[in-house]
């Protein structure tokens, strides 16, 4: 059995950044990746999905966007393209189409990795598989009537796959709100059910939103400095679309766009959609933290006294009906699809060790395991805010390959590892 | 002046509070309760509910007395008003329960209250419960909450503080989500 001091779990932009880490280190080690390089872009986007970050936003270890367009959003399959450029530029060590089945702990040391493609021992593993690997959604969909298409924002790929009639979009999110919008843009009658949401221009003062939290420091804080990590790590993706022409996609727009806003979907009782009556507070909380964020941005604008160049601009509140409907009867034909973009989960079910607690909840501090040498990449607010944007590998990459040379150093010092290195 | 600098009291014990929270991390299932109360029939529309024990942190609890509650309508749907109606039980359940979080999380935002009042209001139609009309529900169509906060705060911040304790309200969320409810007769 082939034996490698590291072995990192998925080849997407975070298993190649810290790839590139290592490399950078001369720590031998191997990205093992069940498809080809940037798999998940490849097959798992709808079909105008682009990046929700600007292309000069796309740095990694060792590469920048030189490209003609930096303030564009890039495609789906532009990523990939990317992905696998920086993949064969750094000679990663890919091995493509070749899933994991299992990580355990090996029997003397480290860890072994069943694949279908034979197996290996390793020091360490980084599991950088991804952490948008299914769709999450609730329970409530076990009680859809019959007549009702259930669809994922996974499955999703375009209008045309959506039978014709109204359609329910279960979420307010990153995916939510441009599935509706492409879905109202061809004529779909559309509801939306909306719970806890993020409510962010695409453009502020001129730039591009992830421009200010980039340059404020915003996307910079870290994983050991929020005082409530829990909801850090679980608030909802920012309501964000790559829209070349900067425009913003919130509830307004979308409203503007002939979007029916409803509370989030509480139940499903003997076919009829019951609505939360807490719309107006979604709403208001969405609305408070966005003036909040803003403040920030201006206030730091004012500190650096960078040029801008706009003033700073308030957004009008969010317009809620003033009595959203509670129910709506999903026998009557008026819903013919739902379509869930209620979230992802990461797929660890390979991974035979309990990395998750009672409540099914991943536990790491910034990333590090409690098994020594077991690391992850890519999850929410992993070490920082940014870490499950593109641009969030490059540090936490950074971060990780330090602890995890330490790690193989300490191995070394104590006779474990015949020289690796 | 030293009244900038006195230590924000609103009488909420905000330490122990997040004490029970990172107590859950360990022994998730003293998160379990069960709250109960018992209703007798008296005459009429006049009933007398008890509240006196519940079940938390893994053990039987008792509050520190008895407390009865009397409910009845009044004379103008021919009662004796021995008590205020249910639904304005409801009221009074919003209130108290958006105002204690208000209180809490004023306390962790260190923000210092003076006054706190709310006014709570619901519009109901009788064809309902009356079954004069199936198109009516029996319930509330709306209910609306007013406050007036006397607070060393900005007019954001107590909107914010007002916006957290809907968020974290028990009684809010059984009051905007549906909620399975069993009634049997032994």
């Amino acid at each position: 059995m082939p034996h490698v001091p590291v072995a990192i779990v998925g080849a997407g932009h975070c298993g190649l950044a810290m790839s590139r880490c290592l490399a950078s280190r001369s720590i031998d080690h191997v990205v093992l990746e069940r498809g080809e390089v940037a798999n998940s872009w490849r097959t798992e986007r709808w079909d105008s999905m682009r990046l929700l970050t600007p292309n000069w936003f796309s740095r990694l270890p060792g590469f920048a966007y030189d490209g003609p367009d930096p303030d564009g959003f890039m495609t789906a399959a532009e990523v990939a393209d990317l992905i696998e450029g920086y993949a064969a530029d750094g000679g990663a060590p890919v091995r493509a189409s070749t899933t994991v089945r299992a990580v355990r702990p090996a029997d003397h040391r480290g860890y072994g990795i069943q694949t279908d493609q034979g197996d290996w021992t390793a020091d360490a593993v980084v599991i950088a598989s991804g952490a948008c690997n299914v769709a999450h959604v609730p329970a409530v969909r076990e009680a859809l009537p019959p007549q009702v298409t259930s669809l994922t924002a996974a499955d999703y790929r375009n209008p045309a796959q959506v039978s014709e009639g109204g359609v329910l979009v279960v979420g307010a999110s990153s995916s939510g709100i441009q599935i509706a919008e492409e879905l109202l843009r061809h004529g779909r009658p559309v509801s939306m059910a909306v719970g806890e949401h993020v409510r962010v221009p695409r453009r502020y003062r001129g730039r591009d939103i992830l421009w200010w939290m980039d340059a404020a420091g915003v996307l910079d804080e870290r994983y050991d400095e929020m005082d409530d990590l829990v909801r850090a790590r679980n608030i909802p993706s920012l309501q964000l679309a790559g829209s070349p022409d900067g425009a913003m996609l919130d509830l307004n727009a979308l409203t503007g766009h002939g979007a029916r806003v409803l509370g989030r979907l509480a139940a499903i009782r003997d076919g009829v959609a019951l609505f939360s009556g807490s719309l107006p507070n979604v709403c208001a909380l969405a609305d408070l933290k966005l003036g909040r964020l803003l403040d920030t941005l201006d206030a730091w604008a004012v500190e650096s006294g960078i040029d801008v160049p706009e003033p700073p601009e308030r957004f009008p509140p969010t317009v809620v009906l003033s009595a959203p409907p509670l129910e709506v009867d999903l026998r009557r034909g008026e819903i013919r699809t739902v379509i869930w973009a209620t979230g992802y989960r990461p797929d660890l079910s390979w991974l035979e060790l309990p990395v998750v607690n009672a409540r099914g909840r991943l536990v790491h501090d910034g990333g590090v395991t409690r098994f020594p040498g077991l690391y992850l990449l890519g999850m929410p607010f992993l070490r920082r805010r940014k870490s499950t944007l593109i641009d969030g590998a490059r540090a936490d990459a950074a971060d990780l390959t330090e602890h995890l040379a330490a790690h193989l150093d300490s191995l070394a010092r104590h006779g474990q590892v015949a020289a690796t290195r | 002046m030293s009244v900038a600098n006195a230590p924000v009291d609103n009488g909420v014990n905000v330490e122990a509070l997040l004490g029970v929270r990172s107590a859950l991390a360990d022994t998730p299932d003293i998160a379990q309760f069960r709250w109960r109360a018992t209703t007798s029939w008296l005459r009429g529309t006049h009933s007398q509910s008890s509240i006196e024990t519940f079940y938390g942190f893994g053990e039987e609890q008792q509050h520190k007395t008895t407390f009865t509650y009397d409910a009845d309508h009044p004379l103008q749907f021919a009662a004796q008003d021995n008590g205020i109606t249910p639904v304005e039980y409801v009221l009074v359940a919003l209130g108290s329960c958006l105002t204690a979080g208000i209180a809490a999380v004023a306390q962790q935002r260190q923000i210092q209250l003076r006054s706190v009042n709310a006014t709570i209001e619901a519009e109901m139609d009788l064809h309902g419960i009356l079954g004069a009309d199936p198109e009516v529900r029996n319930g509330f169509s709306g209910i609306r909450v007013s406050y007036e906060i006397d607070a060393d705060a900005s007019q954001k911040d107590m909107e914010a503080l007002v916006a957290q304790s809907q968020k974290r309200s028990a009684v809010y969320d059984i009051i905007t989500n549906p909620t399975n409810v069993t009634v049997k007769v032994n």
